[in-house]
């Protein structure tokens, strides 16, 4: 294959710095300190996100998700954030519904997998009010990972000859060794991720069980960090088990204790998704006037995450989630 | 008319093409029947996989997410997102289904948005989500879809995923990997395949009740046709009783 052959690249905006040694400049100065670093979501959010910061939510959409900073984000107002659809349904709901992003990473917005499409996302993205960038699950991933590494970018096979493609900021490359054609894939440093965890000591120690999705990764490219756990463990637990550790202290710059915090979302192991309620928001999405009035009850006018938990059944409602997750027949 | 419909008909068909011992990456809906079935009947050492990380699971009802938490049930493996994206890139997954709005002659599929305008669409639908990396990695991609010619055209609004590109070499051109590609089209009326030289699609098999005349006026573009074109074996009485019973009893997907 001698013949000259064109590169090509994606023609969107890349909402994200892929500078490796500017990351590296910030991370020479994070504090590595294993020091107790438990807060609340209110003052996490206030001290860890800015207007403006490139946003990550770990998990996957309503799997495993930070439930109580998304609303917190939503209830201090964060504006112009961009944001990382690497399967965000519920999260991007939230997001949506309090207006805080304007430039979109999309891997895989609107829809809620096997549920539906929200009204309210797909208007939002209709209205050409939020710039747009189309990547995949698997490029966002290896973005993710690419940033994790400590480089600017990372090869790939997917994603070529499409649209998908063309509406990116990817572009293509050569293999140095074989002359095969690949695409380059920036590194995504994000300014601020969450991630909800089962357990974590005080200072940031994490384990999580089931399928990670871009987590590991996750916790290690962004550079502030925040875990909620559903119980905080001593640290002797974590010693006791190096080998089970998911992401160590030296990521974090926040913990929250959140118990069922993953709520409507499903908890692997702890409770299932909430399919009655994410069906009910679902369907109040199509009438933007009564969504206004629910999303004020439940995420505006409500304190904090407890609030809200208590508002949809409290700790009754996560017995019965519970039951459903472990398949025991209760009547 | 025999006792099923279209959807049991097209997972039945999809899941005899997935043979005992390979490997499938598959969303939820009726991709994970067809899977779930295949296990159940010819294939009992087919190992599922979903993109979240879910590898070999004991699949104890339908998930709702390829996240959630009946994906690694009792599984062999809880991994992540990048390590099945990489199993794929690696070569050794078989398999996988993908869905979409609009289907081309070469199989490219999008599931991105209607409209010419891609800051503001007509309409927007979810993206890619893992499908165009799971149709550019996986050796065989297959579509479970009903058709029409709305459906079945030969002007896509956006390519989410590739099919042949452009047909001839033009995928392999790109720089995807070599040998991948789609496989079968299932749809209510016909099994399409795709011509070797020019990867145009192809008619393959008949479904039981449709003629040639239904299956070209239900698609936008002119179908390439097998030189001996076969019926398609209507579901068995075996396939359907797991179906209905074992697989999908609630009729979550046999039921739409």
């Amino acid at each position: 294959m001698n013949k000259a052959v064109e590169l090509k690249q994606g023609q969107n905006e890349l909402f994200a710095d892929p500078d490796a040694d500017r990351a590296r400049e910030f991370f020479r100065h994070k504090s590595r300190a294993m020091v107790n670093k438990v807060t609340t979501a209110q003052e996490a959010v206030k001290n860890l996100l800015h207007d403006g910061d490139y946003l990550a939510i770990g998990g996957f959409g309503a799997n495993r998700i930070p439930t109580a900073i998304l609303h917190e984000i939503v209830r201090q107002k964060k504006k112009n954030l961009a944001f990382a659809g690497h399967t965000a349904t519920h999260d991007m709901q939230i997001l949506i519904a309090g207006e805080c992003i304007d430039r979109l990473d999309i891997a895989y917005i609107i829809g809620l997998e096997a549920r539906g499409l929200s009204p309210s996302s797909r208007r939002a993205v209709e209205s050409g009010k939020i710039k747009l960038t189309e990547w995949t699950n698997a490029t966002l991933s290896w973005r993710i990972k690419a940033a994790a590494m400590g480089l600017s970018f990372l090869p790939a096979r997917n994603i070529l000859g499409t649209d998908t493609f063309k509406y990116s900021a990817d572009k293509e490359i050569l293999c140095p060794f074989t002359g095969q054609k690949y695409v380059a894939h920036p590194a995504l440093y994000p300014d601020f991720a969450a991630i909800h965890v089962h357990e974590c000591d005080v200072y940031g120690n994490a384990h999580v069980y089931g399928a990670s999705v871009s987590d590991q990764d996750l916790a290690k490219a962004s550079r502030r960090v925040v875990l909620t756990t559903e119980k905080l463990i001593p640290n002797e637990e974590i010693r006791r088990q190096p080998h089970a550790t998911f992401i160590p202290f030296w990521c974090v710059d926040a913990v929250v204790e959140v118990p069922y915090g993953s709520y409507p979302g499903n908890m692997p192991y702890e409770y299932f998704s909430d399919e009655e309620y994410l069906k009910q928001w679902l369907n109040i999405e199509k009438d933007p006037a009564e969504f206004e009035k629910f999303f004020k009850k439940q995420v505006l006018d409500t304190k904090n995450f407890n609030e809200y938990l208590e508002l949809n059944g409290g700790i009754e409602k996560i017995l019965k989630l519970r039951a459903i997750e472990h398949l025991i027949d209760k009547k | 008319m025999a006792d099923y419909n279209p959807m049991e008909l097209m997972i039945c068909v999809a899941a005899r093409n997935l043979e005992d011992g390979a490997t499938v990456v598959v969303g939820t809906g009726a991709p994970c029947a067809a899977a779930m079935l295949a296990q159940k009947t010819h294939s009992p050492n087919l190992t599922i996989m979903f993109e979240a990380g879910g590898v070999a699971p004991i699949l104890p009802s339908m998930p709702i997410s390829v996240g959630d938490s009946r994906t690694f049930h009792r599984a062999i493996l809880a991994s992540s997102m990048p390590d099945i994206m990489e199993t794929c890139q690696r070569g050794m997954v078989d398999y996988t289904f993908l869905g979409g709005a609009q289907i081309d002659m070469y199989g490219n599929i999008n599931s991105t948005m209607i409209g010419d305008d891609h800051a503001k669409p007509k309409v927007r639908f979810p993206g890619s989500g893992g499908a165009n990396d799971l149709a550019s990695l996986c050796w065989r991609t297959m579509m479970m879809t009903p058709q029409d010619a709305k459906r079945f055209t030969e002007k896509i609004n956006f390519i989410t995923s590739p099919g042949y590109l452009q047909g001839g070499n033009s995928r392999y051109e790109a720089g995807l990997p070599k040998g991948t590609g789609p496989y079968r089209i299932i749809t209510n009326m016909a099994i399409m395949g795709f011509d070797e030289e020019t990867k145009w699609m192809k008619v393959l098999n008949v479904n039981p009740g449709y003629s040639r005349k239904d299956i070209q006026d239900n698609c936008g573009f002119e179908l390439k046709w097998a030189e001996k074109l076969v019926d398609t074996d209507p579901p068995h009485a075996d396939e359907l009783r797991i179906l209905r019973e074992e697989v999908d009893p609630h009729r979550y997907i046999i039921g739409r």
